[in-house]
């Protein structure tokens, strides 16, 4: 019989082939798949190798699997059974990553030839449409924050924030204020990239702590800011679902000293159509079309992180933007960006990805997008309600009010009643079909978890996700050796931590392991055996 | 009329019922409550100007291959267009496997319900690692681009030196990126290649060589398509002064030609377009850095790496290597910073390397050098047309020189355009030097007939 409806949970065991390293599998000879022939017309004495020197030649064929197609294919498919997709689980576990439906239509459309078989050097009248596209994606992201121009290149959200760093840093140095701005400030529940990136472009980072409600703390932001003060990189609502409502006030502030505000939108599901990052008071802002936007995460990208900014930043774009041509009608690839950083990436942006984007606001229109918005909210709210009532979760900060999209919780009371972590319970939530996640580092939060259920999830979905969750905390009370010791029933047991940290220890690749080990980790006495 | 009201079939809970109920579990009235955070001030009460949505899947459908069809790809069209992106064949089983809802709409689980992606990108590293000869390789960044400006950031931390040399036949877009990437903190100087050889000049290059000098960088193949024959001497005056050497290279050539370590490579990247990637307009990329499994390499990477590792029940297992290096882990005291980028296009890649296996790549790139020699001889046989660089080895690339046309590359590729050929990377604006000048890129997808044809139709234009 099917999942008990009345306690929610699943008699589940995820896919388990027990497969090998592809390595394992191979056998002298075997093809994959052959290649065309060269016409003899074409065919040189030395098969081409004539010209090259002796010494620039491989000696022997690269050591890769030899395989039919099918045992490739089988292969992949038994690796992809032991991965458990979004479309596969009540994916709302993974907090801050708006793991919402992708739809497959828009997959397909992606997929269209017409758009997988074009050149980035072809003839600019000969991918008309895919222009157009590009530069209607460009129009919504205007209208959907306020921004005046967009660069759709970054490849992600950190690559985005990297992007807007390098805008920040070239518009410091065209101001003369290379030494004298030196600084960036950020706070602890914005992305973590927000701080790393601004160090790489030749910042101090600043970073501002909660206050007792949780939002950034107003005053330590006052006392950071001064004439050094480059910019402030922020998100809003902050990793823990808590929307900053000064947030109008804290880009004054920054203004007020001579400095940018940039916006990290990582966060912008639960507030589309509702709040801008314009009225907000920001200068720049990102979006990554794979979270808010619906592309699929792909394993961790292809994503796409666009970039918005004011008609003042717009001079220092990445090239080429999409722009149109009203004379001619024609849309074309834009170079004439006067102070450009140059480049951030090959060609113009992620197109598959940019598609999908464009396919999803079309899908939904203006209405649509604000109900996605709502629903994420409402979702968000009834699960954190239903959250709060399991025995050793809390949330910190700002009791009694309502959160955004997503929540981090705690399991600090659980932890000390039982000794059971957070990481505990990730393992054992495993067990029964669906992901879950911790939080980024540091855990200002004890034994954090965040939760964002997007607009994706029907009620009854949001219901077993609290089943589980609260089941396995009662597990936690009743039962701890069974958390402790999980997962039971994924694909892999208890895995040994040690050999991913130690030099000595540790293999990347299946050759460094070769290196290292004989048979299953058992050491080489000496490395040259 | 009242409009009424839409339920999405993205949104299950839009459906007016459902929401009362939550709302009602909630203990509120309206869905306006949720957001009463946000304050009057910055709400937005405004229109955002988005079309009217196109609600049925068929509606949607039809609009968005309607605006594809003004499209002409690349199937439809001869191209002969290269600098970077590279139509090859994509076997059915790279889309087939980077399709799969598993993989497509997996993110960022743990090593153990996501066993598959972990072990999946492993194995593309270990087949990678074998391609290029290195024991390490990331899981990939953004693009080659990104892959080369970190593996110079990389080479600076490790030798604490802060300046490049870069050669000037290197892609000059991926030198923009790279500019960009490495400003500030590493200043990038662009060593002159040979107008006669197309390779680097290398006493130009010993010349700026001293014990300030973190890394030398070059392609291989050049931008050009060149393949550049003084590795060797290029690896041993960097090594001299303690500098470390730099190669992006093109990981399908390397069925045939040496790994860049043979020559003396410390850091190797490249892009991954070429092992079973879509064009997609260039906008389907992945960068991949290798090298020694040594601690002062492995503790620079900004990227992920996945080890291998055993598990209590001795199954294979898998995990982030060194985690404390990441800014995921450390915030602006790690390695540059690491995000989501380009793990599904490497899963891709280790498709590729598996069906093709040994003999696959090898048998590539022989067919890929004899095409590419013919269609440059062929050319060349065209009066006024004059071979560039041909005293030197290419692979996959090649550069024409129309001087003696009295034509310039852009008339003729539009001319070629009525022929239905997408003719070569025009090179005059970027390398003014080298006069008009165009870039030619045939791979193992081109037929004897294919280049012939193109050989017809720039007599035609050029007489």
């Amino acid at each position: 019989m099917g999942m008990n409806m009345e306690t929610k949970l699943r008699d589940f065991h995820q896919a388990r082939w027990d497969e090998p390293i592809i390595y394992e599998l191979s056998r002298e000879g075997e093809r994959g798949i052959l290649i065309p022939e060269v016409d003899e017309v074409m065919r040189y004495p030395d098969e081409g190798l004539e010209e090259i020197p002796q010494e620039l030649r491989r000696e022997a064929p690269p050591n890769l699997p030899e395989m039919g197609q099918m045992r490739v294919l089988r292969h992949y498919l038994r690796l992809s059974q032991e991965n458990l997709g979004a479309d596969l689980n009540i994916d709302i576990g993974q907090g801050t990553c708006t793991m919402k439906y992708s739809p497959k239509i828009n997959d397909q459309l992606a997929a269209n030839p017409k758009v997988s078989e074009l050149h980035p050097f072809q003839s600019q009248e000969t991918v008309q449409g895919l222009l157009k596209m590009m530069y209607e994606t460009e129009q919504y992201l205007r209208g959907i924050s306020g921004m005046d121009r967009f660069s759709l290149h970054p490849g992600g959200g950190s690559h985005a924030i990297f992007t807007i760093a390098s805008i920040v840093r070239a518009w410091v140095d065209s101001r003369g204020e290379s030494d004298k701005r030196d600084e960036i400030i950020t706070t602890i529940f914005s992305h973590p990239s927000n701080a790393a990136a601004s160090k790489l472009k030749g910042f101090k980072v600043i970073t501002i702590y909660p206050g007792p409600d949780g939002r950034p703390d107003i005053e330590a932001l006052k006392a950071a800011v001064s004439e050094r003060t480059a910019a402030l990189f922020i998100t809003n609502p902050e990793d823990i679902g808590i929307y900053n409502s000064r947030i109008k006030e804290f880009t004054d502030i920054v203004h007020s000293v001579g400095g940018l505000c940039s916006y990290d939108q990582a966060n912008l599901n639960g507030i589309m159509g509702l709040t801008r990052a314009r009225e907000a008071g920001f200068d720049l802002c990102f979006y990554n079309l794979h979270k808010t936007f619906s592309s699929p995460h792909g394993c961790g990208g292809p994503g796409g992180g666009v970039v918005g900014v004011t008609e003042e930043l717009a001079q220092f774009l990445p090239v080429p933007l999409v722009s149109f041509d009203e004379t001619t009608g024609k849309y074309f690839l834009d170079y004439d960006v006067p102070n450009t950083i140059g480049k951030v990436k090959d060609f113009y942006g992620v197109v598959p990805v940019i598609l999908r984007a464009y396919a999803w606001i079309r899908s939904l229109g203006e209405e649509g997008l604000k109900e996605a918005a709502k629903v994420a909210l409402l979702n968000n709210n009834y699960i954190f309600k239903k959250i709060l009532d399991i025995k050793g979760a809390s949330a910190p900060y700002a009791e009694g009010e309502l959160r955004m999209e997503q929540v981090r919780y705690s399991w600090e009371k659980l932890y000390k009643d039982t000794g059971v972590t957070t990481t505990d319970i990730q393992n054992r939530m495993f067990d029964f079909g669906v992901h879950y996640w911790t939080s980024h580092e540091p855990w200002i939060v004890p034994e954090p978890f965040t939760i964002e259920p997007t607009e994706s999830y029907s009620k009854d979905e949001l219901d077993e996700f609290i089943a589980i969750l609260k089941h396995v905390a009662n597990e936690a009370y009743t039962n701890p050796e069974i958390v402790k010791t999980a997962p039971h029933k994924s694909v892999i047991h208890h895995i040994d931590h040690d050999y991913l940290d130690d030099p000595e220890k540790w293999a990347i690749t299946w050759r460094a392991y070769k290196k290292k080990y004989t048979g299953y980790f058992e050491p080489r006495k000496n490395r040259d055996e | 009329m009242e409009k009424k009201k839409i339920v999405y079939p993205y949104i299950p809970n839009s459906e007016p019922s459902v929401q009362k109920e939550m709302l009602e579990a909630i203990g509120i009235n309206d869905i306006e409550e949720l957001y009463k955070c946000i304050p009057e001030e910055v709400k937005f009460k405004g229109s955002m100007g988005l079309p009217e949505p196109l609600l049925s899947e068929w509606d949607l459908k039809r609009h968005v291959d309607g605006m594809m069809s003004k499209n002409a790809s690349c199937l439809e069209y001869l191209s002969f267009l290269g600098g970077g992106c590279y139509q090859h064949h994509v076997p059915a089983i790279c889309d087939e496997v980077n399709r799969r809802s598993e993989f497509l709409t997996a993110y960022a689980g743990e090593p153990y319900e996501d066993h598959g992606r972990f072990q999946a990108l492993f194995e593309y590293a270990s087949m990678m690692a074998e391609l290029v000869d290195m024991d390490v390789v990331n899981v990939p960044t953004y693009d080659g681009s990104q892959a080369a400006a970190t593996s110079l950031r990389m080479a600076s931390r490790i030798t604490k030196r802060d300046k490049v040399l870069v050669a000037g036949n290197s892609s000059p877009d991926r030198l923009r990126i790279i500019r960009n990437y490495c400003h500030p903190g590493v200043e990038v100087e662009i060593i002159p290649f040979d107008p006669k050889t197309g390779r680097l000049d290398l006493d130009a290059l010993k010349e700026k060589i001293n014990d300030g000098i973190a890394a030398v960088y070059f392609e291989n193949p050049s931008f050009f398509g060149t393949i550049e024959t003084t590795g060797q001497a290029i690896a041993e005056a960097i090594h001299s002064s303690g500098g470390l050497l730099v190669v992006f290279v093109e990981p399908n050539s390397l069925g045939v030609l040496a790994p860049p370590s043979r020559y003396g490579a410390d850091i190797v990247c490249g892009d991954l377009q070429s092992l079973g990637l879509h064009m997609y307009y260039g906008g389907a990329r992945a960068g991949f850095i290798a090298t020694p499994d040594e601690e002062r390499f492995v503790m620079e990477y900004p990227s992920r790496l996945f080890g291998i590792a055993p598990t209590s029940h001795k199954e294979w297992g898998f995990g982030d290597v060194a985690w404390e290096r990441t800014s995921f882990a450390k915030r602006e005291n790690a390695k540059e910073f690491v995000g989501t980028a380009a793990a599904l296009w490497a899963i891709t890649a280790g498709v590729y390397l598996a069906l093709m296996g040994p003999k696959g790549m090898e048998e590539l790139g022989k067919g890929i050098l004899q095409r590419t020699r013919y269609a440059r001889d062929l050319l060349a046989k065209i009066p006024g047309v004059k071979p560039m660089f041909d005293q030197t080895p290419a692979y996959r690339e090649f550069v024409m020189n129309f001087d003696d046309t009295g034509m310039k590359v852009k008339e003729i590729n539009e001319k070629l355009l009525e022929e239905k050929i997408f003719g070569c990377v025009d090179l005059s604006e970027k390398f003014p030097a080298l006069g008009e000048c165009g870039l030619f890129c045939v791979t193992e997808i081109h037929t004897a007939e294919d280049i012939e044809f193109l050989a017809r139709a720039i007599a035609k234009v050029v007489s």
